[in-house]
This record gives C-alpha cells, sequence and structure tokens, in this order.
C-alpha cells in the first residue's frame, strides 16, 4: 500500500439514515423523527443557493413495530435482507417484515444494483454495555472505517468499538447492506421501550459527525490513513438451558455482566446457575466478550458473542473528482459496449 | 437524609456471591447504572398529567400511641409468591420457576406457600401483558363480571387468580401474596405497601429492612385515592409488592436476581416467626408516600418531546427540588421541575409506563407507626 496516495472512492451524493429498524429500540425512533422535522423545516424555508447537497433520506423502517413498541410484529426485520428475502417469490400471506423489507429495497436499493443509496446508517440500541459501536459486514469499507476514526476524534470520551460481522456479502442479511456502503450504530446500554437522555445525546452526535464527514468527503477533502482496532465476530455462546423446557437455568456471571469487550480467559466465569453454581469459559483461546446479555438475543439462542481483535491498517481515502467520475463512467460505457 | 442511590449499589453488592470487578473499559462515558424495572404501577386515573392532592395526615397522629397495644393478628397459613404477572419482568419468573421445580428454599414451618405464574401467556411471548395489563386488572367490576371470551385474556385470568387466591375482600383469601416484579428504573430493592394501617406488614417490612441493613430497601406507599391500582396481589389480606431495578425488561441480571431472592427469604422468615408466636413490638417504618404522576412533555399528538433529564436519569429516591432540572427536549433544553415543594421522585424512566403516561411518579417522604403485633 502506498501510503502518499490516497484511495479514490466515489461521492456519497445519497445517505439513508434509518431509525425503528426494531420498533422498541426508541434512541433511534425519535432521533429519526427529530430529523424529519428539521427535514421538513428546512425544506420549507429552503433557498436555492446553486450548491449541490448531499440529498438525505431519514427513514422509519418499521412503522408498525414502532407504533406497538415491539422489536417486530411477525418477523425480525433486520433478517429480512438476503437477496434471496428480497427477490425471492412471496408466499400468499407473507409476514409484514418481509413486505416491508423489499419496499425498503425498492426506497434505498435495490440490493447490489448501481442504482442503491451510496451509504445507510441504521441506527440500534442494546441493553449491553456496549456504548457505541459500528457494525459492519466489511473490514476494508473504508467509507465507514474512515467515518468510524472520525467519531472517535470527534467524541473521545465516548467508548466506541468497530465489529465486523465477518460474513460474507452474499449472505448479508441486514438493513445496511442495501447500501453501496453501510454500517450498523448501535448503542448501549438501553433498556428496551425507553429512552435516556444520554444514550440520545450520543447516538445524535454520532449522527451528526457522520453527516459532517460525508460533507466535508464530498467536497474533496483527504482522510489521512491510520489504525483501526476491530472485533471480529467468531462464535456466540447461547444460555445452559432445561433440557425439556429449554427454559434458561443460569444467568450472566456477575463478574461478566456489564463487561463488554473485556477478554474471556479459559476458566473464567460465564454464567451463574439459579442454585449458585459458577459456569466458567470453556474455549482454549481468550476472546472479546460482546452482546453480553442482551435481552433480544435470548430467543435467538445468544447469551454472549466472542470476537477477536487485531489492528487495521486503513488507507487515507478521498472522494473522486468529477473528471475521475467521468472517466470512470467513460470507461464503464466503454466496456460495455465491446 | 439517607442516600438511597448508594445503599441501592450496596445492597445490590452485597447480594452479589463474589465481588464485582470493575468494568474494564466497558460503559464509560455512557452512564451504566443498573436500572431497576419499576413495577409499572397502572395508574389507571383519567386524571390530567400533573395532578397533586394534599397529602392527608400519617396515620400516626401525635395523640395517638400504639404503645400499650399489642394487635392480635390471624397466622399468616397459606402465602403464595407471584412471578410473570409482567411476562417480562425476568427475576420473578426465574425465581418462581426455579421454586415450582425446586421448594427447598421456601419451605418454612406452618405455612403452606404457593410460587405462582401470574401471566403465562405473557411470560411465554416475553411480553408485558397479551391484551390488557393484568396489574391493572382486577377491579371490582372485573372481577364481578360474568362471561366468557369477550373478555380479554387478563381480565379471565383475573377472575381465575380470584377464583383461586380470594375472593377479595373474604375470609377465604390467601393470607399474604407477594408479588414479584422488575423496573427499568434505578430503584434498588423497593417494597410496595397499599395500606398505611396494614400492621402486618408494615412489621414485616420493619424486618426485612433490618435483616439486610446495611443493604437498604425502600417502602413505597400507593394509598392515593387516584393513582391507587387494582393490583393482581390485591386479592389477598396482605399484598406485598416487591420491585428490584434497574432491569431492562426481557433481561434477566444476577445481581437484580439475588437481592429479590434475599428480600423473599427475610420475609418468609419473619412470617415462620410470627406463625410461632414472636411478639414484634412497635415501630416505625419510613416510607415515600405516592404523590403525585408527572407525564413527559407531548406536543399535540400526544407524542413526547423530551427526555427524563440527564440530572435526573437515575436519582430515584433523591430530593427534587422546585428549579430543578427535570426533562431535557430532544434539541437540548432543560425544562424544570416546577412544584411547590421538595419531593422524592421514583419510577423514573420506567419503559412500560410511557403508554401510562408517567415519567416519574413524585412521593413525600413519611413516617409510620406500627403497634406491636402477636399471632392471635
Amino acid at each position: 500500500m502506498d501510503v502518499d496516495e490516497p484511495v479514490c472512492l466515489p461521492r456519497l451524493s445519497r445517505v439513508a439514515v434509518c431509525g425503528g429498524t426494531h420498533g422498541n429500540e426508541l434512541p433511534g425512533v425519535y432521533l429519526v423523527r427529530e430529523l424529519l422535522k428539521l427535514q421538513r423545516r428546512a425544506s420549507e424555508g429552503e433557498e436555492d443557493d446553486g450548491e449541490e447537497h448531499t440529498s438525505m433520506l431519514t427513514v422509519l423502517s418499521n412503522p408498525r413495530a414502532v407504533q406497538q413498541c415491539r422489536r417486530y410484529t411477525d418477523t425480525d426485520l433486520n433478517r429480512c435482507f438476503t437477496l434471496a428475502t428480497l427477490n425471492g417469490p412471496t408466499s400468499d400471506s407473507p409476514p409484514y417484515e418481509v413486505l416491508r423489507a423489499q419496499e425498503l429495497n425498492a426506497m434505498l436499493g435495490p440490493k447490489g444494483g448501481p442504482g442503491a443509496v451510496d451509504l445507510v446508517c441504521d441506527l440500534h440500541s442494546t441493553t449491553a454495555n456496549m456504548g457505541l459501536c459500528f457494525i459492519a459486514y466489511s473490514d476494508c469499507d473504508w467509507i465507514c472505517l474512515h467515518i468510524f476514526k472520525h467519531l472517535q476524534r470527534r467524541m473521545p470520551d465516548t467508548p466506541m468499538r468497530f465489529i465486523h460481522l465477518g460474513i460474507s456479502g452474499k449472505e448479508s442479511y441486514s438493513l445496511d447492506s442495501v447500501g453501496k456502503h453501510g454500517f450498523a450504530m448501535e448503542i448501549g446500554p438501553q433498556p428496551h421501550g425507553g429512552v435516556r437522555s444520554d444514550i440520545y445525546a450520543v447516538m445524535s452526535a454520532g449522527v451528526r459527525h457522520m453527516l459532517d464527514w460525508v460533507g466535508l468527503f464530498n467536497s474533496g477533502a483527504v482522510f489521512e490513513g491510520g489504525w483501526v482496532d476491530v472485533f471480529t465476530l467468531v462464535k456466540n455462546i447461547d444460555y445452559p438451558r432445561d433440557s425439556k423446557t429449554h427454559n434458561i437455568t443460569a444467568a450472566i456471571h456477575s463478574h461478566l455482566q456489564d463487561r463488554d469487550f473485556c477478554l474471556l480467559r479459559p476458566h473464567d466465569p460465564v454464567f451463574q446457575t439459579f442454585s449458585g453454581e459458577t459456569l466458567r469459559y470453556e474455549g482454549g483461546e481468550p476472546l472479546y466478550a460482546l452482546f453480553i446479555n442482551e435481552c433480544s438475543y435470548y430467543e435467538k439462542g445468544i447469551a454472549l458473542s466472542l470476537a477477536r481483535k487485531r489492528r487495521l491498517a486503513v488507507p487515507g481515502i478521498r472522494a473522486q473528482t468529477e473528471e475521475e467520475e467521468q472517466a470512470d463512467e467513460r470507461a464503464l460505457t466503454s466496456e460495455e459496449e465491446e | 437524609m439517607s442516600e438511597p442511590r448508594s445503599q441501592v449499589s450496596s445492597l445490590l453488592s452485597v447480594c452479589d456471591s463474589t465481588t464485582t470487578s470493575q468494568p474494564d473499559g466497558g460503559g464509560g462515558d455512557v452512564k451504566t447504572q443498573p436500572h431497576l424495572n419499576s413495577e409499572a404501577g397502572n395508574f389507571s386515573t383519567a386524571a390530567p398529567a400533573a395532578f397533586s392532592v394534599s397529602t392527608s395526615p400519617p396515620s400516626t397522629l401525635p395523640g395517638m400511641s400504639f404503645h400499650g397495644i399489642t394487635a392480635r393478628l390471624s397466622e399468616a397459613r397459606r402465602v403464595a409468591i407471584f412471578g410473570g404477572t409482567h411476562g417480562n419482568e425476568m427475576s420473578g419468573v426465574a425465581l418462581v420457576n426455579l421454586w415450582i421445580k425446586n421448594s427447598d428454599d421456601i419451605q418454612r414451618r406452618g405455612v403452606d406457600i404457593k410460587p405462582f405464574i401470574a401471566n403465562p401467556k405473557a411470560v411465554e411471548k416475553c411480553v408485558r401483558y397479551v391484551e390488557t395489563d393484568l396489574n391493572r386488572a382486577f377491579t371490582p367490576e372485573n372481577l364481578s363480571a360474568s362471561g366468557g371470551d369477550e373478555f380479554p385474556y387478563e381480565v379471565r385470568r383475573a377472575q381465575e387468580i380470584n377464583r383461586m387466591f380470594g375472593p377479595k375482600g373474604s375470609p377465604d383469601a390467601y393470607d399474604v401474596i407477594f408479588d414479584l416484579h422488575n423496573t427499568t428504573s434505578n430503584m434498588g430493592c423497593t417494597l410496595i405497601l397499599e395500606s398505611s394501617k396494614d400492621h402486618f406488614n408494615l412489621q414485616m417490612m420493619n424486618y426485612i429492612k433490618k435483616a439486610i441493613s446495611p443493604a437498604s430497601c425502600l417502602v413505597l406507599l400507593n394509598e392515593h385515592p387516584l393513582l391507587k391500582y387494582s393490583t393482581c396481589r390485591s386479592v389477598a389480606k396482605h399484598a406485598v409488592g416487591l420491585e428490584v431495578g434497574p432491569q431492562p425488561q426481557g433481561v434477566l441480571r444476577s445481581n437484580i436476581f439475588e437481592a429479590m431472592r434475599v428480600i423473599l427469604k427475610h420475609a418468609l422468615d419473619f412470617i415462620e416467626l410470627f406463625n410461632e408466636g414472636m411478639e414484634f413490638p412497635p415501630c416505625t417504618v419510613e416510607v415515600f408516600r405516592v404523590n403525585e404522576r408527572i407525564d413527559y412533555p407531548r406536543d399535540a399528538n400526544r407524542n413526547i418531546i423530551a427526555m427524563v433529564h440527564p440530572n435526573l436519569q437515575d436519582c430515584d429516591w433523591e430530593p427534587l427540588n422546585p428549579g430543578d432540572p427535570m426533562f431535557q427536549t430532544f434539541d437540548g433544553k432543560t425544562i424544570p421541575y416546577q412544584g411547590s415543594c421538595t419531593v422524592y421522585p421514583t419510577f423514573i424512566n420506567e419503559a412500560a409506563y410511557y403508554e401510562k403516561q408517567q415519567a416519574f411518579v413524585t412521593t413525600r417522604r413519611e413516617t409510620l407507626a406500627a403497634s406491636s403485633i402477636r399471632k392471635a
């Protein structure tokens, strides 16, 4: 990698900010509502100053679940964005969320197509003590990584981590995978169904700094390369369960509760059974624990997730100039003609 | 005045079976205090958002002394422990399921103790309720109504519970029902009392508070004529609510689970001692009496336009003075508390209460006197 030459990437002319993908994750719901209010006010008073603006779509992803203040009504919307679900035939009475996913794909996508929005930022909250996290499929999407670095610089008091899902783009299933670039912004700890002002403030600042970065990027700023610590998901651990009823028989151990991103070593306590016994980590490799006691993962069989951490080199980047974009288009057109 | 918050944390750490090490790198700037799931009181009144009633005089009047009188009360022979009255308040669900499977820890001489899942359908779906809040459903109208499937599930369930553990108000009703709840609010361990004249309950609560000291367990008294509501536990002669938090809905935290278990252990010990003839001398109990329900500021469409202010968030039981920050709008403006005197807020930011138009409830501190009691 030539550290002197920043990587040149297309400008981000369309950005989507989505909230309420899970209807009970309220900080995102309220933030989207406030952004919509601001946009309405801005468009009412807008004067055309001739500048090209990035267009921002603000989306309330799952209005029905929001109205009921539930994670989902029929099925988890944030698992409905696989290509198979988006493009596949729909059954006679498809779940609400499948239809909604297809609508969102039409609005923001189509996923994988040239018309998809440039960036999707999907807002989430978690009961786990995770601070602010970016969750992305790729560990080489320099746009997302640079936005993350920008937020780290601008919000030094907020604990921030970059989580890499480590699954291929083909298997991606979440809303943020619809855009050309995308990530989930996940903030905790926040009980579902409520909104804490401190969590809202962090989310609001995070989105604001992200949009600032997009503006800077689009105006041609060069962002220096650097390093980002990335947590790549390796596996999930379920609760111990009763073999007959499938009910959980232990809770996260008090030593581990709230210690997201601590290093879990072999024999460290993980669970405390209801009868007081300690269950310990049996794996051979020390791994970082996260999503510790996220409530909505009980039904998915996840008590906590485990990740490896590594330091990733991120190249410098800048936006393509108009000339470079046009040159690209000409090259593409002539390829097609051939 | 005492520091409820530090007492809360010390109770939760006392109840940990091992010492909890400090989080490394977790939380940081974002507050990570555990939040007590407040038992969502269902303040079923249609009264406007801020409704103030002048506090009635405490039940202990200066001229009235109980010192010479020992109240003779009947033994508490039949006791029930309800979990899952709200299906997503996990500590009670886990404890009751544990005790249904293995009742060793809840055996006491001379008492028949029944662990019971109050709302099994809600527990199965891990929701607060399926059609309507069970913990508001025990109204006289609901309990006396006849009919079948046209009633919401929880109303039919209330009638069933009333048949099994009541009838409410009759001599056949269970002696004591403990109703286990969690809250997203930072309430620590809170016992909920429905009558300032229930000396048996007052003595029990005094016993529990002393047993867990220096850890704290506060007492919330809801005797407000309009804000009181018809709870599941009100079917019994002595209704005891236990609210422990903070805990998100649908989540089970070890420390919260242990705190609830310890409180119940002492409660059952008290009953056993009482039934064996122990006399409990007169005592006083500090309570927080429900005063007023405060809703979120809302716009014309009833949407919330502000959140609990960061200065108030997690400060359950701490004094809120006139002029103190109360709410923060989404664009950062502070809305101050405009009451006329200092109050003690609780159930601050209980997630289940957004739909009940309640951001928090204010209370006033009071000292109740309980007469000496002994079994008849």
